[in-house]
């Protein structure tokens, strides 16, 4: 059984919902999803400037997969500011959700109910046991 | 054990729905059977609730694991309830296909 890190939430969720562009002469042209701990280490790294190593353990993760969240999170930025798209802020009701955990392999996040006894993730192809508790 | 995947159409080839309250259809997959049916959601225009009832359904369809984009708090707290496990995916531009492959 690996190590189960946790992904301590440290910061407020995001007070947002989303972002919309305005004065564009296009239509709106789709939106972005911005996950919870992206919004979170753009937060840590670039408001309230922290070395990303710092960022990585308030969140209780490694180095890697801090960068992994900030890259993810500055390209969809930047992607919906170049292409005029909206930023919608996923799980903006985060301080509900327990038990929730994400798959370092595909990405997934899901739960495991009491009635499941393995801990990996719920795709057959993935069944990655690389998974994280992400204690909202 | 059944999956159900939203789906914006009643076919393999449709898109993956984000919604889950307000998905249009809702994909049955058995893995044992290796069978795959539709059903329409016929509670995704009805004005508050949407969540609660599409996740009265899973627990009338027996259904283990839900994949979607997101779920509501209520819609939350009904599944966990009924031991049912959750699963949520970016999925841009993933067909229910790709899905079903991961699932077998
Ligand atoms: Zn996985």
């Amino acid at each position: 059984m690996p190590r189960q890190r946790r992904l301590r939430k440290i910061v407020a969720p995001p007070k947002f919902q989303g972002y919309k562009p305005y004065g564009n002469n296009d239509y709106s042209t789709g939106s972005i999803d911005l996950l919870y701990e992206e919004y979170e280490a753009i937060k840590l790294a670039d408001y309230d400037m922290m070395k990303h190593i710092d960022a990585a353990k308030l969140m209780g993760v490694s180095r890697a997969t801090f960068a992994r969240i900030y890259e993810s999170a500055r390209q969809k930025i930047a992607k919906a500011f170049v292409e005029t798209k909206e930023i919608i802020a996923v799980y903006g009701n985060a301080e509900f959700d327990k038990n929730w955990y994400v798959c370092n392999n595909c990405n997934s996040r899901f739960t495991i109910p009491s009635t499941i006894n393995e801990q990996k993730c719920p795709f057959v192809s993935c069944s990655s046991d690389n998974i994280e508790l992400i204690n909202k | 054990m059944k999956t159900v995947i939203t789906s914006s159409g009643k076919t393999t080839d449709s898109d993956f729905d984000k919604r889950f309250g307000r998905a249009d259809f809702f994909c049955v997959f058995d893995n044992e059977t290796n069978e795959t049916s539709f059903i329409e959601n016929i509670h995704k225009d009805s004005s508050n609730a949407a969540g609660t009832k599409a996740a009265e359904v899973m627990v009338e369809l027996g259904v283990s694991k839900v994949i979607s984009g997101d779920f509501g708090p209520k819609a939350k707290t009904m599944l966990e309830k009924f031991d049912i496990q959750m699963v949520i995916i970016q999925g841009d531009g993933v067909k229910i296909n790709d899905l079903i492959k991961k699932l077998s």
